[in-house]
């Protein structure tokens, strides 16, 4: 018997408007804001309000009900911007005192594989807005989708973080168990493995008809966990899952409401993850290529698997030196949004022909569309921080004289 | 079980052919032959010297066993050799030529029905299958004999190849071909929606059968070049967009004006395109080769970066497909037959000539886009054979039956 650990992902990028080679150097709206408003009002009414209702609920109902979550600074800004009731709905769950936030990068970006320094900004970033918005200083860091490999558990110590989230996959962990704590390879900090399989019968599977186990229940699916041998039992998932991904018609609404009470019928109770660092880790797990919780593949090929994500990405980091130069706030603000890790998900190819879920969460008609339209976005910057570095150096010179 | 028998009315075979219809048919009936089904395949050559030549070029393809070819006697071809069956259309559907061809077409049209009458009681068959308009009428006549059901596969309407000004007795004959069929066979959704439109067929008589390509590998060149090369590939006509390709150019050269343009391709239109190429100013960027055939054409298609295919109307749109197969990345018009099938493809309005700058600028500048078109669109149209369309022409043989 043991106890479980949710935690719960919630974020939203700045989706790219339509920007052509006709619009460099004519304007800088590079973000489309009604497409971006419309999609955050839609989650919100399908997803964050009544799942944040539920959460209350359980909250007031089991004395021994918590959760976890990590929210975007992108999601956050939206939810200020187009959702203020979804921003103030979380407020007075963290209120409650038994919810944990977690850290990530601010803009949920791929900066952990690309630019330590970057990485370290926005992680700090995120650690600012959780303090503003929910008084929290979070002691555990959860990295964008999950990717994970001993060099990013080394930069997360750095950062002063005490654990770390991963995907439990058996590539990495072998005959392990991912019911217990381990420890990152040289390092003090700990790692906390999602258990896939029951956090993906909730997440992918709920609805599938064609699944051996639906419909699901709360009581069959405590049942699964009581008789899990290990510390915890840690699901993770989208927090979108809720209403979103699996609508209201399936029961997802119901299987979350019953889970608690069916759980305490087996004695199952529930922590949050810096419950969890109290337990001695079982051993030093050595993780040296990049894992992640995408696709069958877990690694990270979903975000830069193939020529135009990496010249991309790329290029995006290639420009942050003389972003971060320009010292324009609202531009290098604009260059954070495009470092998110979505815009490289939609430029994914490699289960393109065969029509699947990439497609499905596509904001663009094919991969290279956005390719072409986030280079031309790039292009723009590019141009403007090229020839304003000059002026800037010319104001320089002539102040110093 | 006994083989199908199918009595298939064509208007030309291979090596007679000059065009997309001869190929088709040849790739048809040899994908057909692999699905266990005996064609007869009529077609209106003379015997003397044709037959020999032609059989053996089946053999050659290891189909002759299941494909018995009947000539008929008829000196059409003098009409017919050189230039290709499109291209005859379209000299057809041009006023001041029409007396040399007419008369004697339309003759030739009604003997070759006539002896299909003969046919249909000589040759034993369970299903009459005709191609395009001049076999209609052949395939009208033989189910009156034999009572079997007709199948008519319409490659493209009039109304494509003439860019919506028909031919008023070519359309009558398309439309009694169409309303006397038990079934009708097209390439396309999109040439499915002409024909309802057009000649006002219910729906549910029209099966599409995306065409594919026969999977024979091409001869692979070194190609030989300075710069960045964009081509034209087909006939100069309205219907396939020449002007628009021009004018492409001539936006796209403001970007890059290292870039060469190559047309490739013969046509009434021609003399109008090289006007505008001067009108532009664009003469020594822009390269007529006339039409090409053989292996010219696969070097044609080697050397460019892209090709772009930008046809106001295209049932299908084969030569994408053969663009894809030569290893160069494709621009297709969302007005094609073709842009139903391939995802790992460009795709415009063929009028929208700024998308279309943008994307050609676009691949120009990144070579990363144009190798992962490259490496997917390869990939993508090795599954483009022709064992699908024969296998889903089977089913509508076996549901008439």
């Amino acid at each position: 018997m043991t106890n479980i650990c949710l935690y719960f992902q919630v974020h939203q990028p700045f989706r790219l408007a339509k920007y052509t080679l006709f619009d460099i150097g004519k304007h800088a709206r590079y973000f489309d804001e009604q497409k971006n408003k419309e999609i955050m009002q839609k989650i919100a009414r399908k997803c964050y309000l009544p799942t944040n209702h539920i959460i209350k609920e359980l909250i007031h109902k089991h004395p021994d009900f918590k959760a976890a979550y990590s929210i975007s600074g992108t999601a956050l800004e939206q939810f200020e911007k187009y959702a203020p009731n979804v921003l103030k709905s979380f407020k007075e769950l963290a209120n409650t005192g038994k919810i944990e936030f977690l850290t990530e990068t601010s803009h949920h970006s791929l900066s952990a594989l690309q630019d330590k320094k970057e990485f370290t900004e926005q992680v700090r970033q995120h650690q600012k807005l959780i303090k503003e918005h929910f008084g929290q200083k979070p002691k555990i860091f959860r990295n964008t989708e999950l990717i994970y490999n001993n060099e990013i558990a080394k930069q997360a110590q750095e950062l002063g973080f005490k654990a770390i989230l991963a995907e439990g996959w058996e590539g990495a962990l072998g005959w392990r168990s991912p019911n217990y704590v381990y420890q990152a390879k040289d390092s003090k900090i700990k790692l906390f493995l999602k258990n896939y399989k029951l956090s993906d019968d909730i997440a992918f599977r709920f609805s599938n008809k064609q699944w051996n186990q639906w419909p699901l229940t709360a009581d069959k699916y405590a049942g699964w966990i009581a008789p899990i041998m290990g510390d915890t039992v840690n699901l993770f998932m989208d927090y979108e899952t809720f209403g979103e991904h699996q609508w209201q018609d399936t029961g997802i609404f119901n299987f979350l409401k019953h889970l608690p009470q069916e759980l305490k019928k087996h004695n199952i109770s529930f922590h949050n993850p810096s419950e969890l660092l109290k337990i001695t880790p079982k051993e030093e797990l050595d993780i040296p290529n990049a894992i992640s919780w995408a696709d069958l593949e877990r690694d990270t090929s979903a975000w830069l698997g193939n020529k135009m994500q990496q010249a991309a990405h790329t290029q995006v980091y290639n420009l942050k030196k003389d972003v971060l130069a320009t010292g324009d706030k609202e531009l290098i603000e604009k260059w954070r949004k495009l470092t998110t890790s979505d815009h490289f998900y939609y430029m994914c190819t490699k289960y393109f022909s065969d029509g699947d879920v990439h497609k499905y969460f596509n904001p663009y008609e094919t991969p290279y569309e956005c390719f072409i339209t986030y280079m031309n976005v790039l292009q723009d910057i590019a141009d403007k921080v090229k020839t304003e570095p000059g002026l800037f150096a010319s104001i320089k010179k002539y102040i110093k004289i | 079980m006994s083989k199908l028998k199918v009595l298939m009315f064509g208007w030309e075979f291979p090596p007679y052919k000059s065009g997309g219809l001869g190929t088709a048919c040849y790739g048809l009936t040899k994908a057909l032959a692999k699905q266990h089904c005996e064609v007869t395949f009529v077609m209106p050559v003379t015997p003397e010297g044709a037959t020999a030549k032609f059989v053996k070029l089946i053999g050659a393809a290891n189909i002759a066993k299941n494909v018995k070819i009947k000539t008929i006697n008829s000196p059409l071809k003098a009409y017919m050799t050189s230039t290709s069956y499109e291209e005859q259309y379209h000299v057809w559907g041009n006023k001041n030529k029409k007396q040399v061809y007419g008369k004697d077409l339309y003759q030739e049209v009604q003997r070759y029905a006539q002896i299909a009458k003969h046919l249909a009681k000589t040759e034993p068959h369970d299903v009459i299958h005709a191609h395009d308009w001049m076999t209609y009428q052949a395939g009208i006549n033989a189910k009156k004999i034999s009572k079997k059901p007709l199948v008519v596969h319409l490659h493209a309407t009039e109304f494509d190849r003439t860019a919506d000004h028909p031919d008023g007795r070519i359309s009558h004959i398309e439309w009694q071909g169409l309303k006397e069929a038990d079934k009708i066979i097209t390439n396309s959704n999109f040439c499915k929606q002409n024909i309802i439109k057009h000649y006002k067929i219910p729906a549910e008589k029209i099966e599409v059968v995306h065409w594919g390509i026969d999977d024979t590998p091409v001869t692979n060149y070194v190609p030989n070049k300075k710069d960045k090369t964009i081509l034209f590939l087909g006939r100069v006509t309205v219907q396939k967009g020449p002007d628009y390709f021009v004018e492409v150019a001539k936006k796209v050269l403001q970007y890059e004006p290292k870039t060469k343009f190559v047309i490739v391709g013969d046509g009434d239109m021609l003399p109008k395109i090289i006007n505008k190429t001067a009108e532009l100013e664009i003469t020594d960027k822009v390269i007529f080769t006339g039409a090409l055939s053989g292996d010219d054409v696969h070097k044609a298609f080697q050397t460019a970066d892209l090709y772009v295919m930008p046809s106001v109307s295209e049932p299908f749109g084969l030569v994408a497909l053969e663009s894809l197969k030569n290893g160069t990345p494709v621009l297709i018009s969302k007005q094609s037959g073709v842009s139903e099938v391939l995802n790992n493809a460009l795709k415009a309005d063929f009028w929208d000539i700024n998308e279309m700058t943008n994307k050609i600028v676009s691949v120009l500048k990144h070579d990363a886009l144009r190798e992962e078109l490259k490496e997917k669109g390869t990939k993508e149209v090795q599954k483009c054979n022709l064992d699908e369309p024969a296998r889903k022409i089977m089913e509508v043989y076996k549901k008439l039956k």
